[in-house]
């Protein structure tokens, strides 16, 4: 049976008004977005050894590049390096107009992370290979591999390659008492 | 006491000028005549504010200021908060006109930065006039509202993290109607601060030997990204603001000490890159954003 996720939902929107001040209605400048992360991160410290949460931006209107830096792609390198807590991430209402804010701060961070881009689409954002994408989109498109089906998803040794990256980045999570990888999207899909 | 003449036109194309004649003023304090002012731009007007702050340094008294003879130009300064703002800077010949109403163009007043909380201010402000402007105005798609918001904001906070001192900001669109053919909007941000060579100095200044200057701090931070901070996600600002710009086929310059550099679009004729300037603090950003052609 694989373990149970307790998928946390933090609404940046929130985040930012509770956190910061509620007279700040959008995400800017570089010391509201350090404050807005570690406000995310000290909810993520009593999550456990390992958790995913749904980072939700959908109430953020204005979104810059510094606060992005801050709010997802620091957000995103500091939880992979953690090396107790083991930390997957889904960002929510990731539209057009934060789409490039967010992207440009991955990339310049060699990272790539899991967006909800509109209602129900899922994409990988930031840097990937080619292999990465494909095998990271098979997954999502299934939702669940089962051990016995790994060898149809990865055909090759590139593949395998490419599934293991993908793990490690933590773009997909493997159940270690099952083996099943799972689609992030699918772990927070209850979560509306 | 010192008289400076204030040109007629002080705008993104004279301010330069200016600024050189106030970087060679003496000690002795300092009358800025602008009775002859018939033009003003938002680097105009933000330019005097840093032209005298840099005066009144340098003469340890806050220097004086006349009054606009015409009308429309003293009107204007008013409803762009520009006497407001000059409290403190200059000392002010003759109490202010009453401001006319608002002008439906006027984006955003001199707006002082000196802390986040004035980014945010300035972001929100913006909110409810640049939609209707850059839609009406420069042919913009409603949602270039929030790219227009995040070059406001990571301009802005250039002055907070690399200056070190205070700076003001100020947009405005007109109709360059004989220059052009059509509408643009203007993004004034300056600083009296330590520059780009002097935010810049301690981390990459051995590397470049001697020909670390003005320019090649410039060239270092707006060409290739370099900041003073060693993490790797710093110094993306004026990149991605570089980015928009060019989407939007307009115009940045920065002068920083004697140099001034900039992204010149083909209906510009500004040159990319200007040095030999007279030694000026802090860094002087100007964006023009021109409407879109149509398709």
């Amino acid at each position: 049976m694989d373990p149970r996720f307790d998928p946390i939902w933090i609404d940046v929107g929130q985040v930012l008004q509770r956190t910061v001040t509620s007279l700040y209605s959008h995400l800017v400048t570089r010391p509201t977005g350090r404050a807005v992360r570690m406000a995310i991160e000290a909810r993520l410290q009593s999550a456990g050894a390992r958790s995913i949460s749904l980072i939700d931006l959908s109430e953020v209107v204005i979104l810059d590049f510094s606060c992005a830096d801050e709010v997802v792609a620091r957000l995103v390198e500091d939880a992979t390096r953690s090396p107790t807590h083991e930390a997957f991430f889904v960002f929510r209402g990731v539209h057009e107009p934060h789409r490039e804010q967010i992207e440009s701060v991955l990339e310049r961070r060699g990272l790539a992370t899991v967006a909800e881009t509109g209602p129900g689409t899922f994409q990988l954002l930031g840097t990937r290979t080619v292999g990465e994408e494909r095998i990271w989109s098979e997954v999502e498109r299934r939702g669940l591999v089962d051990p016995d089906d790994i060898g149809d998803l990865a055909v090759d040794a590139e593949d395998l390659l490419a599934l293991e990256s993908v793990l490690e980045r933590r773009l997909v999570f493997r159940n270690p008492s099952s083996g099943r990888v799972h689609a992030l999207s699918r772990l927070v899909q209850h979560i509306t | 006491m010192n008289v400076l003449p204030v040109p007629a036109s002080l705008d993104h194309r004279t301010v330069d000028g200016f600024f050189d004649e106030v970087a060679r003023l003496g000690e002795q304090r300092t009358l800025f005549d602008v009775r002859h002012l018939r033009w003003v731009d938002p680097d105009g007007m933000v330019g005097l504010l840093v032209a005298g702050t840099v005066a009144g340094r340098k003469q340890g008294t806050p220097p004086r200021l006349g009054l606009p003879e015409s009308a429309d130009v003293h009107g204007y300064l008013s409803r762009m908060g520009f006497f407001e703002a000059a409290k403190g800077v200059f000392e002010v010949e003759a109490p202010a006109r009453r401001a006319a109403p608002r002008s439906s163009d006027v984006l955003l007043e001199i707006t002082p930065i000196a802390a986040n909380v004035d980014v945010h201010s300035v972001v929100d402000r913006v909110q409810s006039k640049a939609g209707a402007i850059l839609t009406s105005r420069l042919g913009y798609p409603p949602t270039a509202v929030v790219q227009f918001s995040v070059i406001l904001s990571e301009v802005c906070q250039n002055i907070i993290e690399h200056a070190e001192a205070p700076g003001w900001v100020a947009a405005q669109a007109y109709n360059w109607a004989r220059r052009l053919g059509r509408y643009v909007v203007l993004i004034s941000v300056m600083d009296v601060g330590r520059g780009f060579r002097g935010s810049l100095s301690d981390e990459h200044s051995a590397r470049y030997g001697d020909r670390w200057g003005d320019t090649t701090a410039l060239e270092a931070a707006f060409l290739h990204g370099l900041t003073r901070f060693l993490d790797s996600g710093r110094g993306q600002g004026i990149q991605q603001i570089r980015r928009q710009v060019r989407r939007w086929d307009g115009a940045i310059t920065i002068r920083s000490g004697t140099a001034r550099i900039g992204q010149v679009p083909e209906w510009d004729d500004t040159p990319p890159l200007v040095d030999g300037l007279e030694p000026f603090p802090g860094a002087q950003i100007s964006i023009i954003l021109p409407a879109k052609v149509g398709d």
